[in-house]
């Protein structure tokens, strides 16, 4: 079945799968957005008990999902894992940093004798959900603003600036886009605390703080959107290869991929539905239309990167450097054999969605909290 | 092509990534074993409907919880260290070893994260039996993220599947199976797992034991020690065979590991096996701190060559024998290799600059060369002896590999008697007034953790300087950055990560001294 695709087509499915993955983890941020919230919303001990507990018992997913996104980029795009990684060094071991201290915080934080006390594991979530959304925003941004690198003949990386990827912040466009994600983290993390939890209280809160989080959101995203917009992007002759400035590229992809641009705007409407829909009619459910919205926006923006000739990881260092989805990609063999893997995916999304179902039948309250036997 | 590589900063890449993966695999092990023997606790719970197994199972699972977290910390970082310190390496092989992570991740990672929070949280959600599904899953998870992981190292010890494309300059996957079922990795995957039984076998005996010296929760502690034990003995045995036929495959495989594992630095036939041996402290060979002569050995005549290749007469490469070459047992010298790899390497450069140069004939013509068979097997297979220009940089730490190899082989044959003493002193009823024996199991837990370090010890520096057996060596393999900055991070790791093992250590020891909920 796949062996029987081009070896363009297979680099075009893998980058939606990869794009799949970076929307499904932007989703998944929620919990990261929550996280900067343990002090702001909740005034209580149990209160903040509540919170911790109501976002650890998803961390794994988003966290899994980026180790995943990794690994399935790996797989498909080793060019840019060696390139982007190995080159904007700090970046991502910034990145990483910032999970590492998420992953034991949840479960150490309440234990006794738990060596630095639970404020520091407290401290160490907000520090992810403020980094992490931050840093994966800015660095995607580079997709669009390009970076300093340049490959030799045998493919080999060497970056331009000593600070190693740090440099993205001195762009704005990168920034910005790094700043919405933070915002629209938070907004999803109050609206899923209205969606799940069961404590009037922290219900109300949440919803005066939507409105807080979604201007801000809303400024940088739409900054964002129409600077992208408006400037010059990286095209691709599909013939050559060869990589030049185009005026208006990605309201060219706008306007050359109708479908996909259908998702944008479906995607970003359904984000306003659902903190719309918050704020104004109380609605509960506000949650899976933002989160449903971010997942399309999020694949609408990636497909903008890389597909209709476009390098979706340019260098402005060397400008034929430039990873493009056939130049970076692994070989049609491999390709295939990853394709076949690919359909499990679905197996894999059902059996999540699922259980999911499951363990949010009722909604979490504190009473609950009292009875579990494993509790954060 | 060959540029100089700056050796401090190949060095801080490395100990970046031994710290990473050492600190994950004082974590793992104990998941891929202890998620089994909870859920064979919780399959009698189910079973017998007795409540008093249900709190055996979430004691357990509780000391699971506190492990698992920081393995997952520890994994994400070695996961992306590929990329961010082993850039070149990740292209040179990323069409072959990306597939196994992703495939890692799509299989094991989310079932594993999907049914932890079955396990931990849905006690009250989910009926008993889907809890026990949910259970099983997730050790079965956690079995199959060493699965795809070691298939990669295997790769990396023996590639295969594989077929070098100038074009890209890389290797590139054309049998997936043969990656999959390689020898090594069968190996590797069969030996790993179980040292990871056995390692949870013995923390699960140990904690046990100090209840019963402290007289306190006998009832969990008896049981426990009877699962563990059952399990731990019949995983210790297929412990050392698998270790056994790793060590067969490595002779054939990886002769200059097997030398070093054996420090056998002149081969012969007929072999004897170092039981056990002394390093002298002085230089033997002032050229390389790696050879030393031994001070001391007891050795057991001709076993080696039978367990190298089953014949008691066959003949052992030595290191000299590997270096130098020995016309008559046909074993090329490293030298041969190096003029060899550099042929390759010339070819492969001359082909570049021919494309790039715009002269396609000669390009063609020169891809055709490099792509034959003969080419490929006489030649491009030592492509990485292309970029080593002193043939010593080919010796592994001989004294690091050979103590490494013994403290656990003799573990390993210690863990085996030790398990039957438990099992025999459980069903004899007899725990309790052998105290010995419960001091003992207490001190078994950290040599559990010491074979299990050394076994990655042998396996991984004993195949140094190839980051890919006779492919691609360290060197060429590191990303090129200031090794300043692989420092900072690597101090900025070691600070994190340890700060981290003593929090949960300390967690870990409060939560035994609590004991299970009543
Ligand atoms: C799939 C690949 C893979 C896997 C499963 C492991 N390693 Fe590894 N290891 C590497 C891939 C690798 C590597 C990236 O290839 C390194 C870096 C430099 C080198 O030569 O190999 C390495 C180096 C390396 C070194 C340093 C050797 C040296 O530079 O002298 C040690 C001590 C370990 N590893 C230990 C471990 C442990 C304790 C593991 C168990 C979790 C482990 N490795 C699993
Ligand atoms: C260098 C190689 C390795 C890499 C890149 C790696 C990567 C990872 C990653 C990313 C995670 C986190 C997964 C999550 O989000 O849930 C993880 C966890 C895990 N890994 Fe590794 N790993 C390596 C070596 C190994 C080895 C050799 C084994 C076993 C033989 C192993 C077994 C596990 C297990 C069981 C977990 C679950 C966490 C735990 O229980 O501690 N890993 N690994
Ligand atoms: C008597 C028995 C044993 C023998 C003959 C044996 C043999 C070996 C050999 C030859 C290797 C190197 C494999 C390679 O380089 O590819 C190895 C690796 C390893 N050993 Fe053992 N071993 C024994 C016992 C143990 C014990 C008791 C443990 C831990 C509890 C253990 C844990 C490991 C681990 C974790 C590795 C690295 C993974 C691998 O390469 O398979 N081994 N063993």
């Amino acid at each position: 079945m796949f062996e029987n695709l081009s070896h363009f087509a297979l680099q075009q499915y893998w980058w939606v799968i990869v794009s799949i993955l970076a929307a499904l983890f932007i989703f998944l941020t929620f919990v990261q957005g929550g996280q900067t919230f343990i002090y702001r919303i909740a005034k209580t001990e149990s209160e903040r008990s509540l919170l911790i507990n109501t976002l650890g018992r998803k961390w794994e997913f988003t966290f899994t999902t980026l180790v995943t996104f990794g690994g399935a980029f790996f797989a498909s795009f080793p060019l840019f894992y060696a390139t982007s990684f190995g080159g904007a060094y700090w970046v991502w071991l910034a990145i990483l940093a910032a999970f590492v201290i998420q992953a034991v915080s949840y479960e150490f934080r309440k234990k006794p004798a738990n060596l630095l006390g639970a404020r520091t594991f407290e401290i160490f979530l907000i520090l992810n959900g403020v980094l992490g959304t931050v840093l994966i925003g800015t660095a995607v941004g580079t997709f669009f603003n390009g970076a300093q690198f340049s490959l030799n003949d045998l493919n080999q990386v060497d970056w331009h600036t000593s600070t190693r990827g740090l440099e993205a912040v001195l762009t704005f466009h990168n920034v910005a886009l790094g700043l919405a994600v933070f915002f629209l983290a938070r907004a999803l993390g109050l609206l899923y605390f209205i969606f799940t939890v069961d404590h009037e209280l922290l219900v109300a809160r949440s919803r005066r703080h939507l409105l807080y989080n979604t201007i801000p959101f809303l400024l940088f995203f739409l900054y964002f959107l129409v600077w992208l917009l408006l400037k010059e992007g990286f095209a691709v002759d599909p013939e050559t290869g060869v990589v030049s400035m185009e005026k208006y590229k990605y309201l060219h992809n706008i306007l050359q991929m109708p479908v996909n641009t259908i998702l944008l705007l479906a995607g970003v409407v359904g984000v306003l539905w659902g903190i719309g829909s918050s704020l104004f009619r109380n609605s509960n459910k506000g949650f899976i239309f933002a989160g449903t919205g971010t997942v399309l926006t999020v694949l609408a923006l990636f497909i903008i990167a890389g597909f209709n000739n476009t390098a979706f990881y340019p260098s402005i260092a060397d400008l034929q450097s430039s990873l493009t989805i056939r130049n970076a990609s692994s070989s049609h063999f491999t390709l295939t054999v990853m394709s076949y893997v690919s359909l499990f995916i679905p197996f894999v999304l059902a059996y999540i969605w699922y259980f999911w179902k499951v363990m949010n039948r009722k909604k979490i309250a504190e009473s609950e909290l009292a009875e579990e036997s494993h509790t954060y | 092509m060959i540029e100089a590589v700056d050796l401090t900063l190949v060095n801080w890449s490395r100990a970046q990534f031994a710290l990473t993966a050492m600190y994950h695999w004082i974590f793992v092990p104990l998941t891929l074993g202890i998620t089994i023997i909870i859920a064979m606790m919780e399959s009698i719970y189910v079973r017998t409907g007795n409540p008093e197994w249900k709190r055996i199972t979430k004691f357990w699972m509780t000391l699971f919880g506190i492990n698992f977290a920081i393995g997952v910390a520890t994994g994400i970082i070695l996961e992306f260290e590929f990329g961010t310190n082993w850039s070149n390496y990740s292209w040179f092989v990323g069409d072959i070893f990306g597939a196994p992570l992703a495939i890692e991740g799509i299989f094991a990672f989310f079932m594993e994260s999907t049914f932890i929070a079955i396990m931990f949280f849905g006690w009250n959600k989910v009926g008993k039996k889907t809890h026990l599904l949910a259970t099983w899953l997730t050790a079965i998870g956690a079995n199959l993220s060493a699965l795809w992981i070691l298939v990669a190292n295997a790769w990396m010890q023996r590639p295969v599947g594989m077929q070098f494309n100038p074009e890209t300059a890389r290797n590139e996957m054309n049998n997936f199976w043969e990656v999959l079922f390689s020898p090594v990795a069968v190996d590797k995957f069969l030996h790993t797992t179980s040292s990871g039984f056995v390692l949870a076998a013995i923390f699960v005996i140990g904690i046990s034991a100090w209840y019963l010296l402290k007289k306190r929760e006998i009832l969990l502690a008896r049981k426990s020690i009877l699962i563990a034990s059952l399990f731990g003995l019949v995983s210790s045995i297929y412990l050392v065979l698998t270790g056994d036929n790793s060590t067969r495959t490595i002779a054939t495989t990886q002769p200059m590991k097997f030398a070093a594992i054996e420090g056998l630095y002149n081969g012969t036939q007929g072999a004897g096996l170092v039981a056990v041996g002394v390093f002298s402290t002085s230089k033997t060979d002032p050229n390389n701190e790696n050879l030393k002569d031994f001070s001391l050995k007891i050795e057991i005549p001709n076993v080696l060559s039978y367990m190298a290749f089953l014949d008691w007469n066959a003949f052992v490469p030595g290191v000299n024998d590997l270096i130098n070459g020995n016309e008559q047992h046909g074993i090329m010298s490293a030298y041969e290799k190096m003029e060899r790899g550099k042929l390759a390497v010339a070819k492969l450069t001359d082909f570049k600059n021919a494309q790039k140069a715009g002269n396609d004939s000669l390009a063609n013509v020169l891809k055709t060369e490099i792509m034959d068979k003969a080419f490929q097997d006489n030649f491009f297979k030592y492509f990485g002896y292309g970029y080593v220009d002193d043939p010593h940089k080919l010796i592994p730490s001989i004294p690091l590999t050979f103590y490494s190899f013994h403290i656990m082989v003799m573990l390993g044959g210690y863990f085996v008697l030790f398990f039957i003493l438990s099992l025999v002193f459980t069903l004899r009823n007899q725990l309790e007034n052998r105290r010995w024996y419960l001091r003992l199991a207490i001190w078994t837990i950290p040599l559990a953790y010491l074979a299990s370090q050394a076994g990655w010890i042998v396996a991984e520096m004993g195949r140094q300087p190839w980051v890919i057996q006779d492919l691609m060596p360290t060197w060429t393999a590191v990303t090129r950055i200031s090794a300043g900055a692989v420092q900072t991070t690597f101090w900025l790791f070691a600070l994190i990560f340890t700060i981290l093992l003593a929090a949960e250590v300390k967690i870990m020891l409060r939560q035994i001294k609590i004991g299970p909920k009543h």
